[in-house]
């Protein structure tokens, strides 16, 4: 880049914060500096250089600069961009749905069962359909937990089954019927061409088709999982990255109560 | 080798010792038996392919009539052959007659053994010489093209979509992969067939069919051309259909298979008797056609502790040699699974992952161990993922990993973009680039944290193969000692495919062929 290292371009844009026009940060409030990454397929030459910078222009960036482009193939181009999006959100004008549930540690949790519900919660949790990651239920459901947050089994006031991965949803329901879950709780890791969406809105269209809905808490979470994509799918509560199995406990305790059950 | 950690050699040899008694005494119980898996496989040796009107592949119409007369303890080769003695048929004309209805195999008047040998002796070995024929071109190759030093750049394809898998693996190939692995559809595993011809569909991968590794093997050879490399190919051989698998990988000269019953029972759920059976069998197979075979020891640490339970995953290695040793596979096509899975928060962690890494190495000399990237806390934060996976390059390159199977930053997010892929080569080519030798310059302090880490895993993996020893392989599924995860002997997917061999006149002849000769 003959530019050099210094951005010298005059800053001629007002730099107050406008929560009303939201833009994105480089180093300078309201630069919309974005950086973005993708292939495109044809050769790597100026006339592919400029397809990515059109492209970016499209996708409301102004100045995109290209700062690499590499052959993957004859005929595949890697471009990393910078550039300063144009627009901008209205971010006091947003209504996101959150779980509202005050978060307890185990002890709490277990505490809080035995006063309000005073009987074991049955949770059972699988990696539901085709996908045959485990890794996001172990972490809520395995004793050990993950990062210092210890999974349900290891809950005194917890009965967990966690029946691993690549369950079809029929086995699942079938098990908690068996069981008599309180809670169901199914986790999507990987996800290719949005599978994770049809096979979370089975499980709750045969929830309903067998009159069993209202018999459960059902939950989900995986990387791809919003909670508000989860109430839209017909699910109590969805759970995303960085959720550990008290977020998933207290919730899931509270509701009971809440709903009586 | 110069030893770095100052490894127990007593306990090293005691270990194996348990691993190898472990590995006799379930041997004694595979060989009592056969599995609906293992009579495919053998059809599909004596050349029936192709499928029925249904869609059912011949190798499951000839088997599900075996079933239907009751006479799979007899095996395919006893009762193929007797119908081929009687009929003048092919293996492949016998099963279109059994399809039709025509052919029923419990009608055939009863020929003697060596009439049926006679029989069926010819087809087996042309079999067995297409499959030598495919190692003999391989190794064509390799003299051609030489074979790489240092580790392999193993890298996924799993579009879902064999065409657009190819597509992949050859811009992979050409950025510097050595070896390609198609991904298979998931849920593959638990199919008791093989599905056929070229598939364009799937999750997480398509389909592993014969046609599919004969178009991605012509791909490869292609682009190898070209790059004046030979590129491998990998695919999976587990779950239901392994032995069937290793036999299309054997014909259409796969160079590397997933082969793990332990995998199977652990993570899918496949009955434990059923698939140590069909593990003996693929292994032989694999043995035979060269085929490095991959075990999944690795995903262990998926679900326990990287730190506390890696000796769980050394003593499963020790299994795994020696069941791979019971079907005649050479140390060199072992290749031993293990993983780079600590978490970033732990202290001095990579030391660890060193330490370990180097402790495979030595304790398994000549093995071509697979070594996989971190993925339990890729995060998406693609930044440090990209980080985690140079720590584990360096790993590799300073201990002498081979199968080197690339770690993506997108691990988590979604399957491999291309330019993910791209990335990773880089990043691995640039590290074993900077730091080839530096593994030779480098000597553990006595004594030190490297050294008495991989003492005490040893110690561990000793204590628990004497363990294992004494309650045998199935109870220590039963006790959910590998991976946390407890399989019962009795439960799982595929035991109805389990028989006890008809001793008077049971015969696998490429078993026998297979085990009398070296590949």
């Amino acid at each position: 880049m003959s530019g050099g290292l210094y951005d010298t371009s005059k800053k001629d844009f007002d730099t107050t914060l406008d929560l009303k026009k939201l833009r994105s940060y480089g180093d300078t409030m309201n630069d919309g500096k974005v950086q973005l990454s993708f292939t495109l397929p044809v050769k790597n030459d100026a006339k592919g250089q400029e397809a990515a910078r059109l492209l970016a222009k499209k996708m409301g960036i102004s100045e995109p600069s290209i700062a690499l482009s590499q052959s993957l193939d004859s005929e595949f181009t890697f471009y990393v961009v910078y550039g300063s999006c144009i627009h901008s959100v209205d971010y006091t004008d947003i209504h996101v749905q959150t779980i509202e549930s005050d978060v307890m540690e185990m002890d709490e949790c277990n505490q809080y069962i035995r006063e309000n519900i005073g009987r074991k919660v049955v949770i059972i949790g699988a990696s539901t359909g085709t996908d045959a990651h485990t890794v996001g239920i172990d972490a809520i459901m395995n004793r050990k937990g993950f990062a210092g947050h210890y999974g349900l089994e290891r809950y005194e006031m917890i009965e967990a089954y966690n029946l691993g991965a690549q369950v079809p949803n029929e086995e699942l329901l079938h098990k908690a019927l068996e069981l008599n879950a309180d809670v169901l709780c199914v986790s999507q890791t990987v996800t290719q061409k949005d599978i994770h969406i049809q096979n979370l809105t089975e499980l709750i269209e045969l929830l309903e088709a067998e009159g069993v809905r209202d018999r459960f808490i059902v939950v989900c979470g995986g990387a791809r999982i919003t909670h508000e994509l989860a109430k839209e799918l017909g699910y109590d509560a969805g759970f995303g990255s960085g959720s550990y199995a008290d977020d998933v406990a207290s919730f899931c305790v509270t509701e009971m109560v809440k709903r009586k059950m | 080798m110069q030893s770095k950690l100052n490894l127990n050699e007593a306990l090293v040899e005691s270990a194996r010792k348990s691993a190898a008694h472990v590995a006799h005494e379930t041997q004694k119980f595979i060989d009592l038996h056969t599995t609906v898996a293992v009579e495919r496989t053998v059809c599909r040796l004596l050349g029936i392919d192709g499928i029925n009107e249904m869609e059912v592949p011949l190798p499951n119409v000839v088997v599900d009539h075996i079933i239907q007369i009751d006479r799979l303890p007899m095996g395919v080769a006893y009762l193929v052959g007797n119908a081929m003695c009687q009929t003048g048929k092919t293996p492949q004309q016998i099963a279109e007659g059994i399809d039709a209805g025509e052919i029923d195999l419990s009608k055939m008047p009863a020929h003697s053994e060596e009439e049926i040998r006679n029989c069926i002796m010819p087809i087996a070995k042309a079999m067995t010489e297409r499959i030598r024929a495919n190692v003999n071109k391989r190794n064509e190759y390799l003299n051609e093209y030489g074979d790489k030093k240092g580790p392999y750049l193993y890298v996924i394809v799993a579009t879902g979509n064999i065409y657009e898998d190819i597509t992949q693996a050859k811009a992979a190939a050409k950025q510097g992969a050595d070896i390609i692995a198609v991904i298979r559809t998931t849920g593959q595993s638990l199919l008791d067939y093989v599905p056929y011809g070229a598939t364009t569909e799937g999750f997480g991968g398509t389909y592993a069919t014969q046609e599919n590794f004969k178009l991605m093997r012509a791909a490869l050879d292609e682009v190898g051309k070209e790059q004046n490399r030979y590129i491998r190919l990998c695919n999976y051989c587990s779950g239901l259909c392994m032995p069937e698998i290793a036999a299309m990988g054997a014909m259409e000269r796969l160079d590397v298979m997933l082969n793990d019953a332990l995998y199977g029972i652990l993570f899918r759920d496949i009955n434990p008797q059923r698939t140590l059976i069909d593990q003996y069998f693929s292994r032989v197979i694999n043995s035979y056609a060269g085929v490095i075979i991959n075990t999944g020891e690795d995903n262990y640490l998926t679900t326990a502790d990287a730190v506390e339970e890696a000796h769980t995953v050394l003593a499963s290695q020790f299994l795994n040699e020696q069941f791979a040793l019971c079907a005649g596979l050479p140390e060199e096509q072992m290749g031993l699974g293990h993983a780079f899975e600590i978490s970033p928060d732990v202290e001095n962690g990579f030391l660890y992952e060193l330490a370990q890494a180097q402790m495979a190495r030595e304790i398994f000399p000549n093995a071509p161990l697979k070594y996989m990237p971190p993925t339990k806390f890729m995060t998406g934060n693609i930044f440090r993922g990209h980080v985690q996976d140079a720590l584990f390059n360096m790993v590799t390159i300073m201990t002498g990993q081979k199968l080197h199977l690339l770690g993506m930053l997108t691990e988590a997010i979604h399957t491999p973009f291309m330019s993910d892929r791209a990335l990773s080569i880089e990043n691995a080519q640039y590290i074993f680039r900077t730091m080839q030798d530096l593994g030779d310059e480098i000597t553990f302090r006595e004594g030190g944290i490297m050294q008495t880490r991989a003492n005490e895993v040893l110690q561990k993996a000793a204590n628990l193969l004497s363990e294992i020893e004494k309650i045998g392989i199935f109870e220590t599924l039963e006790r959910g000692i590998f991976a946390d995860i407890k399989r019962t002997p009795t439960g799982g997917k595929g035991l109805s495919g389990v028989a006890l061999k008809d001793e008077m006149c049971y015969f696998n002849p490429f078993i026998e062929i297979m085990r009398g000769e070296k590949a």
